[in-house]
């Protein structure tokens, strides 16, 4: 296929352009959408189809050392669900933590081409991006897990808060990450000595005399200071816990006016009585994100079916593990973090899980502003990404709605506002916004979710359908960086993504201060510790703030 | 680094020999050999002192020296045209070459098993039935206060786990090092890890699981079968005590090793090992982990797992990965004579399988990559002499929990390194079916 070519006859939807599915070309060229290009380039024609930016996944668990720990604890699943090899692309398995292979293909089977591993301690960096380089077609990169990491812990109760800062930027360096990422903040350190756990924001952090609410201002802060195009990226303390809900309006009120992200907030919306009965406080939670600009939230549904709870908030996957004695996996990550894993099964017809799935809905529902709000369902936490087109068929089709939510637990319902006057539709150009754009430009990537002249030719093309499941898990055609990768859902060719991180600037002499650190406590050697470049393959470093300036 | 005459130091260097994985050593290297491996063991300095450039052929084609590039033609051929062609090897190898073996097994359908399958092979069926409370050294380092050695002999395979990890060092929970920790030595005999141990508890041959099963019944508050010191040579009070002492440490550790996965018993052995620290943590923090033998063992694990989903015994001969151990582990394919081809990267099993599964060996076309010459090589169609990992390739392995590390060579090798041979047969096994372009992985 030729590397100059021209989309035409098709109903782009393009919102950061404000194009609402208007007919015009789209013109691609050497990767990257241009604005025009000569006449005698081929063209190919999608008359009546509907033209988009090719999705962005902000948030998913799908490369690293829990996700491979998921695959390893999980034959039954892998058994039932592969993927054949043919004869351009490579063999997997699925199930919910898809071999690495699979999970490039299935999102883009999909019409995504962009996806963010949403946590891994910076020890383990060079296994996520292994597996992330392993992953096909996706661009990616991943978060890196700050927000229990020993050697920030003690500069931040010695008040040390430059050094803070510097050490951030080298741990970004030394690991190649894209954004920091804070998982129940100084869980880690209280669960390894199974001290008591942590409640409040106040509640001091074992041996460290800081509490989470230290941690979350130093990381937003550093974050912010660093000019990082994602800011901090919160999965706040007390997940699933009912009540959390003021732990939440908490976390966002500390930082509030400095740009934050918080993430699968459906997980902490809950209302009730401290550890009791959950209740929904979407109400509550979309109240505050609404009037706060400087507040993003990505939802984190949960869908019915299988799910696998993975996550560096390890205490919470033993509470998982405590409710359904499934089997459990737990690793702890020295200096840095740790990780959970449970098998979990969302059940319609449970009290719980159809609130979580209700209160899900509602902050889709009650959210104003779709630019500040991304689609993800946390995968695998809340369901597979394999259920965003059902899950896009739930907040585009009413009716489609009101009969699921008639399926559910009723009790659930009745405790949620779905059945009030919810009656709002999602139009494509919304789906396009939270599924692409809003996405993209909450993560800083501005060469992705938008079909301007200078973005990356990710371009995925569906034909309508009064179904939106089907219509969105059965785009027509899919290209990658201007490649024609899938056509009526066969491979027409394979493709590496590009792994994305930063290089926020930094002070060497932060090494003098890491260095002792790492020869007491780390068990690898610091000269051992940073990623070189021979893992970096196809990339990309999207600058910071200070960075751009220079450049320009 | 190539002027033969000089002397250098490679400061940081890993050693791969065991999964320990040691990545502290200092390295003198005069006329392209290691003549002192400072910080390594017994062990890693005879790893060190016997990897020397040695004067052989590049490759052998039915014993007969031939150059790397008409192997690879030949190597191809035998992979293309097998029907079911068995991959194995791989835990003495970069994860780099890893990937390109499981690359080359689902291009032709093979079926592919790492030397995990004859060590912790148990311990990974374990795992899936019951999960795993685990950690990185460092944790033991920073923090355990009770260290618990069950079914191996680390003093003799993995000489630096004590000094380095487990027992002496001083952590940030630990200050006093050795002081601070309480260490138990569960095992059939009295080994040599027997002297570092505070507490040594022999077992009758076969009986792991009983005394392991009597403790879970301990730390659950049941009643435990008063004739257990009968059965299994430990008396109660003894499991008693070492109940108690797991349930009120600060931070428990199990270390296992062969001697539960590899006698009476297996993975129910080391399930229920790791069922037992599971259990544990209804009182306190307990990890468990499995004490891996080859450098690069836990790396084979985590490539054929991101890539297929499975950790071993992995068939690909319908277009995608099915698990079967038992039917797809190497020893079962080779002495069932289901396998009528066999690429071998980096281990010997000419030297170590059953008898069965070498004479199959024997019979089938066999393409083996290793530095060195082995059993195995010398039953080979195809012998390809490689540059040995973490002296001569970069690359990465990983450390027995799982943290990776990059390899600092020491000094070049006129061999090619797995990698490159195993890319080159790949390409040209794609060449050989008339696939199509457009392949990336």
């Amino acid at each position: 296929m030729s590397s100059s070519f021209r989309i035409v006859n098709g109903r782009v939807y393009d919102p950061l352009h404000d194009i609402d599915g208007v007919v015009q070309d789209i013109c691609v060229k050497d990767g990257k959408i241009v604005a025009d290009l000569p006449e005698d380039v081929p063209s190919i024609d999608v008359k009546g189809m509907i033209v988009m930016p090719g999705g962005v996944d902000m948030h998913s668990h799908i490369a690293g050392g829990k996700v491979n720990l998921s695959r390893k604890l999980q034959p039954e699943e892998n058994r039932f669900d592969y993927l054949p090899k043919t004869s351009i692309t490579r063999s997997g398995t699925g199930g919910t933590s898809p071999s690495t292979f699979a999970t490039g293909y299935r999102y883009a089977l999909m019409g995504y081409t962009t996806a963010m591993e949403a946590a891994a301690p910076p020890l383990s960096a060079r296994h996520v991006i292994e597996e992330l380089h392993d992953t096909p077609i996706l661009d990616s990169g991943y978060f890196m897990v700050l927000s229990d990491n020993l050697m920030l812990f003690q500069l931040l109760k010695e008040g040390r808060k430059e050094e803070f800062k510097q050490a951030v930027a080298w741990y970004f360096n030394a690991g190649r990450a894209y954004a920091p990422k804070l998982v129940n903040p100084g869980c880690g350190q209280t669960w390894k000595h199974r001290n008591k756990q942590i409640v409040n924001l106040d509640d001091n952090v074992d041996h460290f005399d800081i509490t989470p609410r230290k941690i979350i201002e130093g990381l937003v802060g550093a974050a912010n200071d660093l000019g990082l195009p994602h800011p901090a990226h919160i999965h706040c303390n007390n997940l699933g816990i009912a009540g959390n809900y003021q732990t939440t309006l908490d976390t966002m009120r500390t930082v509030s006016g400095q740009r934050v992200h918080l993430t699968h907030i459906q997980f902490h919306s809950y209302r009730g009585k401290w550890g009791g009965k959950h209740l929904s406080a979407a109400v509550d939670i979309t109240d505050y994100v609404n009037s706060h600009p400087e507040v993003s939230v990505d939802v984190g549904q949960v869908m019915f079916g299988n799910a696998t709870g993975m996550t560096a908030d390890a205490p919470l996957a033993w509470m998982l593990r405590n409710i359904s004695k499934n089997k459990w996996v737990n690793c702890d990550i020295e200096n840095e973090s740790g990780c959970g894993i449970v098998p979990i099964v969302y059940e319609p017809d449970n009290y719980v899980h159809a609130l979580q799935w209700g209160i899900g809905l509602e902050i889709f529902l009650l959210m104003q502003d779709p630019w500040r709000m991304a689609l993800t369902t946390d995968h695998p936490n809340g369901g597979s990404f394999l259920n965003y087109p059902r899950l896009i068929r739930l907040l585009m089709d009413r009716q489609f709605r009101n009969e699921e939510i008639k399926s559910v637990n009723q009790k659930a319902i009745q405790n949620t506002i779905l059945l009030d006057d919810l009656d709002r539709e999602y139009t494509l150009q919304e789906i396009a916004i939270i599924t692409r754009a809003a996405p993209a430009k909450i993560l800083g990537l501005k060469e992705k979710g938008h079909l301007g002249p200078g973005a990356d030719a990710d371009i995925t093309v569906y034909v309508e359908q009064d179904n939106k499941e089907e219509m969105f898990a059965t785009p027509r055609y899919v290209f990658k960086d201007g490649r024609l990768i899938i056509q009526d859902g066969d491979f027409i060719s394979d493709h590496e993504g590009k792994f994305i991180y930063v290089e926020p600037d930094y002070d060497p002499t932060i090494e003098d201060t890491l260095r002792p650190f790492f020869e007491d406590y780390y068990t690898i050697a610091f000269d051992n510790y940073a990623v070189g470049d021979q893992y970096l393959h196809r990339h990309q470093v999207i600058p910071t703030r200070d960075q751009l300036a220079v450049a320009s | 680094m190539s002027n033969e005459t000089s002397q250098y130091i490679v400061e940081n260097a890993t050693c791969t020999f065991c999964g320990c994985v040691c990545d502290d050593m200092i390295l003198t290297v005069e006329d392209n050999h290691i003549t002192k491996a400072k910080n390594a063991c017994v062990l890693g300095k005879a790893w060190f002192a016997e990897h020397t450039v040695e004067d052989r052929p590049y490759a052998l084609i039915d014993g007969k020296e031939a150059t790397t590039e008409e192997a690879v033609e030949a190597a191809a051929r035998i992979l293309a045209e097998a029907r079911f062609p068995l991959v194995y090897g791989l835990s003495d190898t970069t994860c780099e070459a890893q990937k390109q073996a499981v690359s080359i097994a689902d291009l032709i359908g093979a079926n592919i098993d790492t030397t995990t399958s004859v060590c912790h092979g148990p311990t990974g069926m374990a795992f899936q039935g019951v999960g795993e409370s685990t950690m990185t050294l460092g944790e033991v380092k920073n923090r355990a206060d009770l260290v618990i050695y069950w079914g191996g002999n680390p003093a003799e395979s993995h000489p630096r786990h004590f000094t380095r990890y487990a027992v002496t060092p001083k952590g940030m929970f630990t200050p006093n090092g050795r002081k601070d920790r309480t260490v138990v030595l569960v095992d059939v005999r009295r080994t040599a890890s027997a002297r570092v141990a505070d507490i040594f508890i022999q077992v009758k041959p076969g009986t792991d699981f009983e005394v392991l099963w009597a403790l879970r019944a301990l730390v659950k508050g049941g009643k435990v079968d008063p004739n257990i010191e009968e059965l299994t040579g430990v008396s109660m009070a003894t499991l008693e005590d070492l109940a108690e002492r797991m349930m009120h440490a600060r931070y428990g550790v199990l270390f296992f090793g062969m001697g539960l996965t590899m006698t009476r018993g297996r993975h129910y052995n080391a399930g229920a090992l790791l069922a037992l620290a599971t259990d544990l943590n209804e009182h306190t923090h307990f990890v468990a982990k499995p004490t891996r033998g080859h450098g690069n063992v836990t790396g084979g694990d985590n490539v054929v797992t991101w890539q297929t989903g499975f950790p071993m015994a992995v068939n690909l001969s319908r277009g995608y990965p099915r698990f079967n151990p038992g039917e797809f582990t190497a020893v079962d394919v080779l002495a069932g004579q289901e396998a009528d081809a066999a690429l071998i990267i980096a281990s010997d099993p000419g030297a170590n399988f059953p008898k069965a599964a070498i004479e199959h060996l024997r019979r089938i076309p066999t393409v083996v990559l290793d530095p060195k010459p082995t059993p195995t090589t010398q039953m080979a169609r195809v012998a390809f002499t490689t540059a040995t990992y973490g002296i001569n390739t970069g690359g990465t392995v990983y450390r027995m929990d799982d943290v990776p590390i990059t390899l600092r060579p020491a000094f070049p090798s006129p061999y090619p390194t797995d990698e490159e041979v195993l890319k080159a047969i790949r390409l040209r096994i794609r060449e050989l079916l008339n696939l199509p372009e457009g392949a990336v992985y």
